[in-house]
């Protein structure tokens, strides 16, 4: 893990984050487990001939940071993206909530100023009715016990009881709100919704060539479809609920045969 | 003045409309005074001063900015035109190039011929708006075809039954 091995150039950098960060990329693109620790060992030496700016690690879900330490709390393959971000790649259905992450709740109770929303986490999450787009004390959003909303966490962490809201910084919904009627809902795992909404995103690019129809993706691992007959619907969420397990080849395969109609 | 106020309070003094009779001296002495006193009065934990080190780490829970995931409202071969006009909105990330180019465009946008034939007319235009009504025609024919303006006076014209 220690630098002697990494590449020649960051060894000019007399930084302490150099360690750190060469024993992580080297481990970028392989399974880790939870318990693996990187430590950052700031070196008590100071350069004086130049002043080197300390580089700030951004880690994402499944590390953690334990005082100096850089700790692996879920298993999976570590990734990288440029500059310094790693995070930990893993497939799981159990949705924890995260800030500024979308998704599709239902609204499960209807009680003065707050709606409970039930997102498929470990806890209900509180939605205000001032929190829609346009609403105000006098006039209150139209949401009924059981109506889907595509919402955004603004609170989500461990110790707090989760919120949400259906629109922007800006007070704008942007495509949030209340929505669903004539769709079918279901829930996939989060690792499918990942690959649905990752940029290039295969599974789309062959669904883009079968029907017309409308996805609404939540984070939480649900999809809520809609096309414009229930055949056509019920087909989309059979494809997609496949995905999961199937090859990128498998999937084009199977795509194209209903594509020519044989499903 | 100076005897007066040997004789008033300490408490009195302090307050402040008393401060605009005190001499210079008297008023150090109080301020000092005070100064003990509140320093007296502040507790403060026996305790090894703590520095805080920079945080290097950062955390960040969600996938989304990790893997530039999109935005999760999709529709396919315009089945709901708005929710298309929001994907349009929402992803900018591929019209990344597209909007650099327009940056360079823009830059070089109005030439300096497009601006100074725009100000030529500008000018005309202001010519005219400074014009009396009369002069206007004549500033119009002037500019438009440089046609020396024909001599017909204007008359009533007595219309026909």
């Amino acid at each position: 893990m220690g630098p002697s091995n990494s590449n020649n150039n960051t060894c000019e950098r007399s930084c302490c984050r150099v360690a750190m960060f060469s024993g992580l990329k080297e481990k970028v693109g392989e399974v880790l487990l939870p318990g693996d620790e990187f430590s950052l060992e700031t070196d008590d030496t100071i350069s004086l001939t130049e002043h080197v700016k300390p580089e700030k690690v951004v880690c994402g879900p499944g590390l953690r940071r334990s005082g100096d330490r850089l700790l692996v709390c879920k298993s999976g393959v570590l990734r990288h993206k440029q500059p310094n971000m790693f995070w930990m790649d893993s497939q799981q259905r159990r949705y924890v909530p995260a800030k500024g992450e979308t998704v599709i709740g239902i609204v499960t109770v209807k009680s003065g100023d707050v709606f409970k929303v039930d997102f498929g986490g470990s806890e209900q999450a509180s939605l205000s009715y001032l929190a829609f787009e346009g609403a105000t004390k006098r006039n209150r959003p139209n949401v009924q016990v059981g109506d889907l909303v595509f919402s955004q966490f603004i609170i989500a962490n461990k110790d707090m009881e989760p919120e949400l809201v259906c629109m922007d910084s800006s007070g704008r919904a942007n495509g949030m709100g209340v929505f669903g009627g004539g769709g079918l809902l279901f829930s996939v795992s989060l690792g499918l919704v990942r690959r649905l909404l990752s940029p290039h995103s295969g599974v789309l690019s062959d669904l883009q060539q079968l029907f017309p129809c409308e996805l609404v993706v939540g984070m939480n691992g649900r999809l809520w479809v809609k096309s414009s007959s229930v055949q056509q619907t019920l087909v989309i969420s059979n494809l997609l609920q496949s995905c999961d397990t199937m090859t990128a080849q498998q999937r084009q395969q199977l795509f194209r045969r209903v594509a020519q109609g044989a499903l | 003045m100076a005897n007066d106020s040997v004789k008033l309070s300490k408490n009195l003094l302090r307050m402040k409309f008393m401060q605009r009779g005190l001499d210079a001296e008297t008023k150090k002495q109080l301020e000092e005074d005070e100064k003990r006193i509140i320093s007296d009065e502040h507790w403060y934990l026996d305790l090894p001063e703590f520095k805080a080190k920079e945080n290097l780490i950062i955390e960040e829970k969600s996938f989304v900015p990790c893997e530039d995931l999109k935005y999760g409202r999709i529709s396919f071969k315009g089945f709901n035109p708005e929710v298309e006009k929001l994907m349009l909105l929402m992803n900018p990330k591929e019209e990344e190039e597209e909007e650099e180019e327009e940056v360079s465009r823009m830059q070089t946008d109005v030439t300096d011929e497009e601006m100074a034939l725009r100000y030529e007319s500008l000018v005309e235009s202001m010519k005219k708006k400074f014009a009396k009504k009369r002069e206007r025609a004549a500033v119009s024919a002037d500019v438009n075809s440089n046609v020396v303006e024909s001599d017909t006076k204007r008359v009533f014209l007595k219309p026909q039954d």
